[in-house]
């Protein structure tokens, strides 16, 4: 019996979400039938249109709208579709999902997200603290919410200084004018507060992972970016075979128990000293390349969240790379007219 | 004498590629010959014979030559000195 199985995340765009790239591992997996309902929020989302990711596309509400106007929504879809499970992709609704949780599960609809405690605590406005509790290398940040704070920040740290969103976005900043700057063009899109944080200086990683829920983790994938948009988003990267970016992975989905996805981003100086950047709360856009160096972390995800047993990768494919590259997609003006006016393709 | 580190693999082609970093690096025909002899063990007197030897060129040129592409190699972090262990 095919799994019916919600994805948000469907722009696969410049600036990816990481919804195409979870159904794609997912629609390779052997063990795994399943049908997937993408969730949009805006009808120029590219996965909306690619048929062979997507067998039913609806829109759902903007997390703006509420969690009882979301309810609802998948309340109708889930009449239509018999979700069996959704797996959100977007840091910005998971608040709502993981809320949401326990009434889908009532429903039948299952999730694999972390606790409540667990996405709370890893805010990058609360990393030092999480660095304490876990005992973990943090560079030192402060969270603003005013422009008078941001004195605070140029005593307390040499320039340059990293200048981030609460959700998306970050800057180097290089003077106080350019923080000021950075501050209102981050704070007026993604709203307050802004984090400023030390520059660590050293070579960048990132680890997609999946903890259990348990204390372990099911797999884990180190890659160095090599090229970069202007967004800073990675369109090719290489697999590392680098056990102490592994050992962090392990390490900190042990001490946090971990549910679900996450992306890890890692920066080790020239001392080799690893430092934790962020946690991201869910899997990359960057995740089909687990699969494709031997960790179908999104299959693994699924199989986790059905209740079925799944045991730990312990081997992928160092030195694979993947580029990413962009395709005109043609389809016919019917669907996009289908989707605006009703909300479903 | 100078190593190459243990991690760093080189191509027939003189692709030279690091997996713990992800580093990856071209080389010319010299510069394979030298991550050669570096490979096997060879002290620098013995890598300048090989170059003067195969690229019939003088030894103070080539002498000056292989140290400047050491002092790469190792400002790359590519290659360690048995001296520092």
């Amino acid at each position: 019996m095919k799994i019916n199985i919600g994805v948000t995340g469907l722009n696969a765009t410049d600036n990816p979400g990481p919804g195409i790239g979870v159904i794609r591992a997912i629609k390779e997996c052997k063990d795994l039938d399943v049908r997937i309902i993408g969730l949009s929020y805006d009808v120029m989302e590219p996965g909306i249109y690619l048929h062979q990711f997507t067998d039913k596309v609806y829109q759902i509400p903007l997390p703006a709208a509420g969690q009882s106007v979301l309810m609802e929504r998948l309340k109708y879809i889930h009449s239509k579709e018999k979700l069996d499970l959704i797996i959100p992709n977007f840091d910005a609704e998971l608040f709502s999902f993981i809320k949401l949780s326990p009434e889908l599960s009532a429903m039948g609809i299952k999730t694999f997200l972390p606790e409540l405690e667990q996405f709370e605590e890893r805010h990058k406005y609360k990393l030092n603290e999480f660095g304490e509790k876990h005992k973990l290398n943090i560079p030192k940040s402060l969270t603003v919410t005013r422009l008078d704070d941001i004195t605070r920040a140029t005593d307390a740290f040499d320039f340059p200084m990293v200048v981030k969103g609460k959700y998306y976005e970050a800057y180097i900043a290089y003077t106080s004018e350019q923080i000021h700057t950075y501050y209102h063009k981050i704070s007026a899109k993604w709203g307050l507060p802004i984090i400023i944080q030390e520059f660590i200086r050293g070579i960048e990683y990132n680890v997609a992972a999946l903890g259990d829920g348990k204390g372990n983790t099911i797999g884990a994938i180190p890659q160095r970016k090599l090229v970069l948009t202007d967004k800073g988003k990675g369109w090719a990267g290489i697999a590392v075979d680098d056990p102490s970016l592994v050992a962090m992975t392990h390490d900190i989905i042990r001490k946090t128990k971990w549910r679900s996805g996450m992306e890890l981003e890692l920066m080790k100086d020239e001392k080799d000293k690893i430092y934790l950047i962020e946690i991201n709360p869910r899997l990359p856009a960057w995740i089909y390349f687990t699969a494709g160096v031997g960790q179908n972390l999104p299959a693994a995800l699924v199989k986790l969240a059905l209740g079925h047993e799944v045991k730990p990768f312990t081997t992928y494919a160092a030195g694979k790379m993947f580029i990413r590259y962009s395709l005109d997609h043609v389809c016919d003006l019917k669907e996009f007219e289908k989707i605006s006016t009703t909300g479903e393709l | 004498m100078f190593k190459l580190k243990k991690n760093v693999a080189i191509s027939e082609s003189g692709f030279l590629f690091v997996p713990s970093t992800g580093d990856s690096f071209s080389v010319n025909p010299v510069g394979i010959t030298i991550i050669h002899e570096l490979q096997k063990g060879s002290a620098e007197d013995n890598i300048l014979t090989a170059i003067a030897e195969v690229y019939e060129v003088d030894r103070n040129i080539a002498e000056k030559d292989l140290y400047d592409f050491l002092h790469k190699l190792k400002q790359l972090n590519l290659i360690e000195n048995d001296n520092e262990d």
